[in-house]
C-alpha cells in the first residue's frame, strides 16, 4: 500500500528513538519478561520521565477506585490502569499546542496534558473547584487552554469531533495537529467511518488513535469487528495505518513522532492502532466475567509498560530498586497530597444548577 | 422488574420463533444490566445477537428484519445511545406503514433503560418520552412496575407497530407481583392506582414511586390524592385522565424529563381544552430542572422532581396553605 509505505519512510528519515522502539513498533510483538538487552534507545534522564509519568497516573488511578469503592466518587468510573504507556508516548510525541480529544477514559489523558491530579479529583467528588465544577464527573473533563477538548461519553462521537477540530486547524493554516483517541468498540461506530473519509478526503491534520485493549466493555475485538487488525480500518479512505506495542511508551512514542510528522505536513490522517490492555473491568462496576483472571495476570506479568521500564532502568545501570522505590513513595505522596487538597474544596454551589447552560451564565 | 422483563422476552421467543432480541451485551454478557440473564443459553446465538457499538447500524437491521416478517427486539444498552439511531426509528420504523399506504408494517420493539441512573451525568441521564411521544406511528411504553413490564412488553412484541419501551435503570432491582403464566396487558391504556377525590397526580415510570409516597404524606394531611400511572405515553389515554379530573378538578403531572413541549405539557393541554369548566385550579407540572443533567449527586437531586415538591405543589392546587 503506497499509503503506508510514506509512513514507513517518515519513521526511517526520522528515526529518533532507536532500539527499544524498533524491537516493537512495526510488528506487535510484546517483549519478553527479561532484559538481555541494555540499549536504552533514548537518554535515561528520559527514561526516568517516561516512568515517572506513567506511575503517576496509574497511582492516581489506584487511589480513583479506592475513592469509588469508598463511596466518594459515584456514577460510571472507568479506569486507565494498564494502558499508560499510550498517554505517556503520545504526549511526549505531541507538541502542547496540539489538541487532544478522547472518551470518557480520560482522568489519564487529562493529566498527561498538565491538568493538576486535584483538580481531576475534585471534579470527581463533585467539588466547586473540580476540572468541570462538579457538573461533568468522571466522562466528561475538559481544559481548551491546554488544548484538552474532554472527556465524551457517547461512544465514537469523539472521533467526529476531532476531525472538526482539525478542519479548524487546517482552516486556520496552522500547523498543529489533533490526535483523536477512541476505543476498539467504538471504531465500529458509524460516524468513525464518516469522520475517517472526511479527513482523508480534505487531508486533515489528524491522527486517529485507537486504543485497543482487546475488549469494549465485555466483548473481546474479535467479537465485534470482522477484521482484528483495526489499523487497517482506514485503509479503504487511504488513510495510512500501523499497528504499535501500546505496552511499550517509546514504540507509542516514536510511532506518535512519525504520524504526526506526517499530518503535520499536510499529508492528510494517520491511524495509529496500539496494542494495549486494561487491568481493571471496564467500569468500576464491570466484574469483567468475560475473561480470565489468569489473562490478566499475564499481560501484568509480561508487558507491563512501567515494570519494563524500570527493570530497563536498572538493568541498565541508571538507578537502583531503591531509587525506584523513593520515586514511588514520592509520587504516592503527590497523589495523598492531591486528594486532601480535593477533599478541601467546597462543594459545588447548588446555586450554579442553573449556571453555564448558554453563555450568559444561565 | 429485570425478571419480568427478561421472562416476557423469553415468553414470547418460546411462543414465536420469529421473535429474536439484539443489541450490544446481551447476550454473552447478559445484558449490561442483567436483564437478558439466560436467553442466551436457552436460545442461542442465533435468536440472542450480541452487535458491536453501532447502534444506527443495528436498529436499522431491526427493522430490515421487521419489513421480512421478523419481530426483532432491539435493546439499547441505554436510551441514551439511541440517539445514534433515532433516524432508524423515526423515519424508517415509525414511517413505513403510512408511506407504503399501509402495505408495510414493522412490527419491531425498541427497548432499554431510560431516564437518569444514578450520577451517571448530562450524556447519560435523559428522559426520551416527550421525543417519541411526539411521532405518529411509534406507540411508547414506560411502565412502573413489574407486573405491567411484563405485560406490557408482552403486548408490544405481539403488536403489529414499532413500539418503544421506555425502562428505568433505577427500577429494574424493585420487586413486585406478577400474575402467574400469560400475562398480556393493553398499551395505550392508564390505569388509576390510588383513587382520591381531591387531586389528580399524574405519572408514569419511576414518576410514580415519587407521586405514591406524595399521596400518602398528603393523606396524613386531609388531602386524598388520585394516582395515575399513565403507562402508555402514545396513545395517551386521555379518557382516563379527564374522567379522573371531573372528579378532582385539579392536576398535577410529575415528570423526569424537562418541561418544555413535554408529556406534562400534552397532558395539561388535553385538560386544558376538555375539562376547562370542571378546573378549580390552575393545572401544574413537576418536573426535572431545564438543564443537562449534573454530575454532582447534590445537584443532581436538585434537577429531578421530589416528593416534597410534589407535595407542596399538591397542596397549592387545593388552595390549603393560603
Ligand atoms: C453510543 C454508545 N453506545 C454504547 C455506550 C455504552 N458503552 C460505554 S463504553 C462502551 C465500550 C466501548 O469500548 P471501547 O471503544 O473499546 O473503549 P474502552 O472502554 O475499551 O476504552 C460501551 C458499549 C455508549 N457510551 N455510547
Ligand atoms: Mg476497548
Amino acid at each position: 500500500m503506497a499509503a503506508s509505505k510514506r509512513v514507513e519512510e517518515g519513521a526511517r528519515e526520522l528515526s529518533p528513538l532507536a532500539s527499544l522502539a524498533a524491537r516493537s513498533a512495526a510488528s506487535y510483538e510484546p517483549m519478553p519478561n527479561g532484559h538481555e538487552q541494555v540499549d536504552l534507545g533514548l537518554p535515561p534522564g528520559e527514561l526516568l520521565d517516561i516512568h515517572r509519568r506513567m506511575l503517576l497516573l496509574r497511582r492516581l488511578e489506584e487511589r480513583i477506585g479506592q475513592l469509588y469503592a469508598m463511596g466518594e466518587i459515584g456514577g460510571f468510573c472507568h479506569l486507565y490502569i494498564g494502558q499508560e504507556a499510550v498517554a505517556v508516548g503520545m504526549e511526549r510525541a505531541t507538541r502542547s499546542d496540539d489538541p487532544v480529544i478522547t472518551a470518557y477514559r480520560c482522568h489519564a489523558h487529562m493529566v498527561v496534558r498538565g491538568v493538576a491530579p486535584e483538580l481531576v479529583i475534585g471534579e470527581l467528588l463533585g467539588k466547586a473547584e473540580g476540572v468541570s465544577g462538579g457538573k461533568g464527573g468522571s466522562m466528561h473533563m475538559f481544559d481548551p487552554a491546554r488544548n484538552f477538548y474532554g472527556g465524551h461519553g457517547i461512544v465514537g462521537a469523539q472521533v467526529p469531533l476531532g476531525t472538526g477540530i482539525a478542519f479548524a486547524l487546517k482552516y486556520r493554516k496552522t500547523d498543529r495537529v489533533c490526535v483523536t483517541y477512541f476505543g476498539d468498540g467504538a471504531i465500529s461506530q458509524g460516524q468513525v467511518a464518516e469522520a475517517f473519509n472526511m479527513a482523508a478526503l480534505w487531508k486533515l491534520p489528524i491522527v486517529y488513535v485507537v486504543e485497543n485493549n482487546q475488549y469494549g466493555m465485555g466483548t473481546a475485538v474479535d467479537r465485534a469487528s470482522a477484521v482484528s487488525a483495526l489499523h487497517k480500518r482506514g485503509e479503504s479512505f487511504g488513510i495510512p495505518g500501523q499497528e504499535v506495542d501500546g505496552m511499550d511508551p517509546v514504540a507509542v512514542e516514536r510511532a506518535g513522532l512519525t504520524a504526526l510528522k506526517h499530518a503535520r505536513s499536510g499529508r492528510g490522517p494517520v491511524l495509529l492502532e496500539m496494542k494495549t490492555y486494561r487491568y481493571r473491568g471496564h467500569s468500576m462496576s464491570d466484574p469483567a466475567l468475560y475473561r480470565t483472571r489468569e489473562e490478566v495476570q499475564k499481560v501484568r506479568d509480561e508487558r507491563d509498560p512501567i515494570s519494563r521500564v524500570a527493570e530497563l532502568l536498572v538493568s541498565a545501570g541508571v538507578v537502583d530498586a531503591d531509587q525506584l522505590k523513593a520515586v514511588d513513595r514520592e509520587i504516592r505522596a503527590t497523589v495523598m497530597e492531591a486528594v486532601a487538597a480535593a477533599q478541601a474544596m467546597p462543594d459545588a454551589d447548588p446555586a450554579e444548577l442553573m449556571t453555564d447552560i448558554y453563555s450568559g451564565g444561565s | 422488574m429485570r425478571e419480568a422483563i427478561r421472562d416476557a422476552m423469553a415468553e414470547e421467543m418460546r411462543r414465536d420463533e420469529s421473535v429474536f432480541l439484539m443489541g450490544e451485551e446481551v447476550a454473552e454478557y447478559e445484558g449490561a444490566y442483567k436483564v437478558s440473564q439466560g436467553l442466551l443459553q436457552e436460545f442461542g446465538p442465533e435468536r440472542v445477537v450480541d452487535t458491536p457499538i453501532t447502534e444506527a447500524g443495528f436498529a436499522g437491521v431491526g427493522v430490515g428484519a421487521a419489513m421480512m416478517g421478523l419481530r426483532p427486539i432491539v435493546e439499547f444498552m441505554t436510551w441514551n445511545f439511541a440517539m445514534q439511531a433515532i433516524d432508524q426509528i423515526v423515519n424508517s420504523a415509525a414511517k413505513t406503514r403510512y408511506m407504503s399506504g399501509g402495505r408495510l408494517g414493522l412490527p419491531v420493539v425498541f427497548r432499554g433503560p431510560n431516564g437518569a441512573a444514578s450520577q451517571v451525568a448530562a450524556q447519560h441521564s435523559q428522559d426520551y418520552g416527550a421525543w417519541y411521544a411526539h411521532v405518529p406511528g411509534l406507540k411508547v411504553v414506560a411502565p412502573f412496575d413489574a407486573a405491567d413490564a411484563k405485560g406490557l412488553l408482552t403486548a408490544a412484541i405481539r403488536d403489529p407497530d414499532p413500539v418503544v419501551f421506555l425502562e428505568h435503570e433505577l427500577l429494574y432491582g424493585d420487586t413486585g407481583q406478577v400474575p402467574d403464566g400469560e400475562h398480556v396487558a393493553e398499551l395505550g391504556r392508564a390505569r388509576v392506582v390510588r383513587p382520591g377525590r381531591d387531586v389528580t397526580l399524574v405519572s408514569w415510570s419511576r414518576g410514580v414511586s415519587a407521586v405514591l409516597a406524595a399521596a400518602e404524606t398528603l393523606a396524613g394531611q386531609d388531602i386524598e390524592a388520585e394516582v395515575i400511572d399513565l403507562r402508555t405515553l402514545r396513545p395517551l389515554d386521555r379518557a382516563t385522565v379527564l374522567g379522573s379530573v371531573q372528579r378532582t378538578h385539579r392536576i398535577v403531572c410529575v415528570e423526569e424529563g424537562w418541561p418544555s413541549c413535554g408529556i406534562g405539557a400534552e397532558v395539561i393541554a388535553t385538560v386544558s381544552a376538555e375539562a376547562f369548566d370542571a378546573l378549580d385550579a390552575p393545572p401544574r407540572r413537576v418536573s426535572g430542572a431545564e438543564v443537562p443533567m449534573p454530575y454532582a449527586a447534590h445537584l443532581e437531586a436538585l434537577a429531578l422532581p421530589d416528593v416534597e415538591t410534589v407535595v407542596r405543589v399538591a397542596r397549592e392546587v387545593c388552595y390549603v396553605d393560603v
